[in-house]
């Protein structure tokens, strides 16, 4: 085997005194050879972030290597001076980071950022800098390099500002890319381009990438070798084909056992005569009026003469990328936002034609989960209280309110006592937990889920799917389920509408739409999805204890 | 060009706000009791009520409020501020004699808090949590949560009674007869302590503001991005994250325009400058409506040319405000 280009044995990072663990990493040994893609996979708080930030000598403040090396060209990394250490990163060691809207300095140009790496390391001149950055620019397949060096980073898509950080951590052609999550945060098409022109780059240049992520699929799609991490420990490391089909420790195991598998599994057909519980008839939504001087604004199409209906007792998928409305659909059904055209019919009563008066009588019946935990909760109310809010509002006396948010914890499985405690003492999942539950309380007949998985980790997201299925069987819901994983929409959904630019391109029960999808972009959706021909080992899924 | 076109939209979106300004005043002050000619006639010593009707009719006090409101508002559309029965001379022109001290004043203690500000709170934030950092927060504190013109006493008392380093009031050598430079200097050295007094209230906002909005910027994922780059510590302050905390400084300087103005009458009273505050006051005494209203009419301009400042330079620092 060819000699390891970076060793890291042993690392030990301590966390200050206070937090709630004493290491934030154990023992971390890793190594990474020329050529290969490495992927440290491993949930929130696993410290597969902490390792690159400890490689790249950025540790936070309070935050200490206390044990271990990381060897890097016979030096080891930890023994090395802040001088010493700013040659490293960048000029040997580059990086690319999650979100590549924030992590670009928004007051300046792409090329005057990709230029400052130059300037940082380099005696080169400005003209010689100058004529490098468009060609950096156009190695990472930017249509027009030149206008882009000049433009500000919000004036790019997320998918070119991540190939311009590409382009700045490459600048110098150092040995080693660490690559934190940088696919995460961007839509599944564009995620495939990032990840093809990261192994395209790696191949031509011999760049050794340190790969860090929490998706499976992703690992599937670019990985030659893996590490698994949890809490701080490297649990299993190999090779990707071995990790993945044989994976060894229980926790890769259940790990693996939570990705939801691409196939969909059977489930009866809906009749065609199947009772509607909610039609969507037409609808329209724009954005963006006329201003007051008569400035004209840009008018966006969010959600363009959409028809939809969703069956009683069944789940309505709507998938599609960022922008394409979905999100603004499901803000229409519950009425945040006032349609410009069309009916929402629920049973009988159109929703969108009533006033806010008898909209509020109508609400019990319908009822939103949202998609952030953390910001979807008032924090400064109790748990409790904030379940209870709603049957309060419909006039249930407040005592017995309280008193069936207890209940209703039961019920999403979360311990009766935590209706005292306030949302930041939960888990993620946990406070999912408590979102379902407030939609639960009014005892609705239709749930709008709007992606309620996907800011949880994929063990935790597993569990909050399986509370969802089980609980929409129980009561006998409907569900309109707003999501962005093909993954997750083929395990759950009946039927399936993809959106795009505002429109429903296609629309079909999901066994049909995955075996034989007819519109061109639902099929380059699913050519997208990363790790799409990997099929995960385990056949029957099984919980994983969080 | 979109920038100065926004900009210029923001500029009459402010019209109406003047107008509301001016009327809102004008009705104001007709509720107080007593009128310029009661002033005019208490200056005299008293006089008999056939010349004081006859003073009212000849400036036009004896009309109705709304016909007196029309006349102002149509004489102000052809830039006329009217008349000062008290001054003896157009409002115009005895704001233009108390005009220079006052902007002296403000552009002087805006800029000395600014820049300590800026300064200061860059250094309070690089030592956040250790003492230099406490001690400028309480600091700060102690300027922002003192009274300006007990200051401004304490600072005559000390330096200019106890110490004789600065002249007590004024705003130059009454019959100096200096000219060029040297009455340059004697304005400066005048108008030393009352910047001083005016600009530590305003630093110690912009001091806790720059030191905020430093420690919010180095949190930021950018600002690790270019550690991560192998920039120094000191090219990462200066390149990255001083422009962009600078941000919410530059918006201050919008809204404290207006306040300072209000700060500067203290300020101007307690050192006797000749200033727009000073006169503001003197005009409430004496119910000289006209030069009231042309001092809150400049005033209200001087709030909104700065603010027209502040959004170009804005529009200037950041580029995302323009698309």
């Amino acid at each position: 085997m060819t000699p390891p280009l970076l060793s890291i044995g042993d690392l030990t990072v301590a966390l200050p005194r206070g937090a709630d663990r004493p290491f934030a990493l154990e023992r971390v040994a890793l190594d990474l050879v020329p050529g290969e893609i490495h992927c440290v996979v491993g949930e929130s708080g696993s410290g597969k972030s902490m390792t690159a930030m400890a490689v790249m000598g950025l540790l936070a403040e309070g935050v200490e290597a206390t044990e271990g090396r990381i060897d890097f060209r016979g030096c080891d990394l930890l023994r090395l001076d802040e001088a010493e250490m700013r040659k490293v990163r960048g000029r040997e060691i580059g990086m690319i980071f999650q979100e590549p809207m924030t992590a670009l300095n928004p007051l300046r140009t792409i090329g005057d950022q990709i230029g400052e790496m130059f300037r940082a390391h380099t005696d080169l001149s400005g003209p010689e800098i100058a004529k490098r950055v468009p060609a950096l620019l156009a190695d990472v397949h930017i249509p027009d390099p030149a206008a882009a060096a000049r433009a500000y980073p919000h004036e790019l898509s997320g998918g070119q500002r991540q190939r311009a950080m590409i382009a700045m951590a490459l600048a110098l052609e150092p040995a080693i890319l660490i690559a934190d999550e940088p696919t995460t945060a961007l839509d599944v098409t564009t995620q495939a381009q990032i990840l093809a022109l990261i192994r395209e780059l790696q191949e031509r240049r011999g760049t050794a990438v340190l790969f860090i992520t929490h998706d499976f699929g992703v690992v599937a799609e670019i990985a030659t070798r893996v590490t698994v991490m949890q809490n701080g420990r490297v649990v299993e490391q190999g090779a990707a084909d071995d990790v993945l089909d044989r994976p060894q420790h229980p926790y890769t195991k259940a790990l693996i056992a939570a990705v939801p598998s691409l196939e969909p599994p059977p489930r009866p057909r809906l009749a065609a005569s199947h009772e509607a519980a909610l039609t969507i008839d037409h609808v329209s939504k724009t954005y963006g009026r006329r201003g007051l001087f008569g400035a004209s604004k840009r008018v966006v199409h969010a959600v363009r003469d959409v028809s939809l209906s969703l069956p009683r007792g069944a789940t309505l998928g709507i998938v599609g990328e960022s922008g394409s409305g979905k999100s603004t659909l499901a803000r229409l059904i519950v009425r945040l936002l006032d349609p410009d055209r069309g009916a929402i019919r629920l049973g009988d009563v159109d929703i969108a034609a009533l006033s806010r008066r008898a909209l509020r009588a109508q609400t019990r019946h319908i009822q939103m989960v949202f998609q952030d935990p953390h910001a979807s909760l008032n924090p400064r109310h109790k748990a409790g209280e904030l379940v209870a809010q709603g049957l309060i509002v419909h006039g249930t006396p407040r005592k017995a309110a309280l008193a069936r948010a207890a209940e209703l914890f039961a019920l999403v499985g979360l311990d009766p006592a935590g209706v005292d405690r306030y949302p930041h003492e939960f888990s993620g999942g946990q406070r999912q937990r408590i979102g379902l539950a407030r939609a639960l309380a009014v005892g609705p007949e239709v749930l709008i889920a709007d992606e309620p998985v996907s800011a949880l980790d994929v063990s935790v997201q597993a569990q909050v799917l399986d509370l969802l299925v089980r609980l929409k069987t129980e009561l006998g819901l409907s569900m309109v389920f707003i999501t962005h994983d093909l993954r997750v929409a083929a395990q759950i959904c009946d039927r399936i509408a993809v959106m795009r630019n505002g429109e429903v391109v296609e629309i079909a029960d999901t066994v049909d739409l995955f075996a034989a999808p007819r519109h061109p972009y639902t099929r380059a959706l699913l050519a997208a999805v990363p790790g799409r021909h990997w099929i995960p080992p385990v056949p029957e899924r099984r919980i994983v204890g969080a | 060009m979109r920038i100065v076109l926004l900009a210029l939209r923001r500029l009459a979106a402010s019209l109406p706000t003047l107008l509301v300004l001016l009327v809102g005043l004008f009705v104001l002050l007709q509720f107080a009791p007593g009128d310029t000619v009661d002033a005019l006639m208490a200056q005299m010593g008293g006089g008999d009520p056939a010349a004081a009707d006859e003073l009212r009719r000849f400036y036009g006090l004896d009309l109705s409020v709304p016909v007196r409101l029309g006349h102002y508002l149509w004489r102000l559309v052809q830039l006329d501020l009217g008349y000062s029965a008290i001054y003896g001379k157009p409002v115009a022109e005895v704001i233009v004699e108390r005009l220079p001290p006052t902007l002296l004043l403000m552009g002087a203690s805006l800029a000395f808090a600014f820049a300590g500000g800026l300064v200061l709170g860059v250094f309070a934030a690089r030592k956040v949590g250790r003492w230099p950092d406490t001690v400028l927060s309480t600091l700060g504190l102690i300027f922002y949560a003192t009274p300006s013109f007990w200051f401004g006493l304490m600072g005559i008392v000390l330096f200019a009674v106890d110490l004789g380093w600065v002249p007590a009031g004024g705003y130059e050598e009454i019959a100096g007869g200096k000219t060029g430079l040297a009455r340059v200097l004697d304005v400066a050295w005048h108008l030393a302590l009352p910047t001083l007094t005016l600009a530590l209230i305003f630093l110690a906002t912009y001091l806790r503001i720059m030191r905020a909005s430093m420690l919010e910027v180095m949190t930021l994922d950018f600002v690790r991005t270019a550690r991560a780059k192998g920039l120094s510590g000191m090219a990462v302050l200066t390149r990255h994250v001083l422009r962009n905390a600078l941000l919410p400084m530059v918006t201050l300087i919008g809204l404290q325009a207006g306040t300072m103005l209000g700060g500067s009458v203290v300020v101007e009273s307690v050192f006797a400058l000749p200033g727009l505050g000073r006169l503001a006051y003197e005009s409430v005494v004496q119910r000289d409506l006209n030069t009231l209203l042309g001092i809150v009419f400049v005033s209200a301009l001087l709030v909104i040319v700065v603010n027209f400042l502040v959004d170009l330079l804005y529009a200037r620092l950041d580029p995302r405000i323009v698309s």
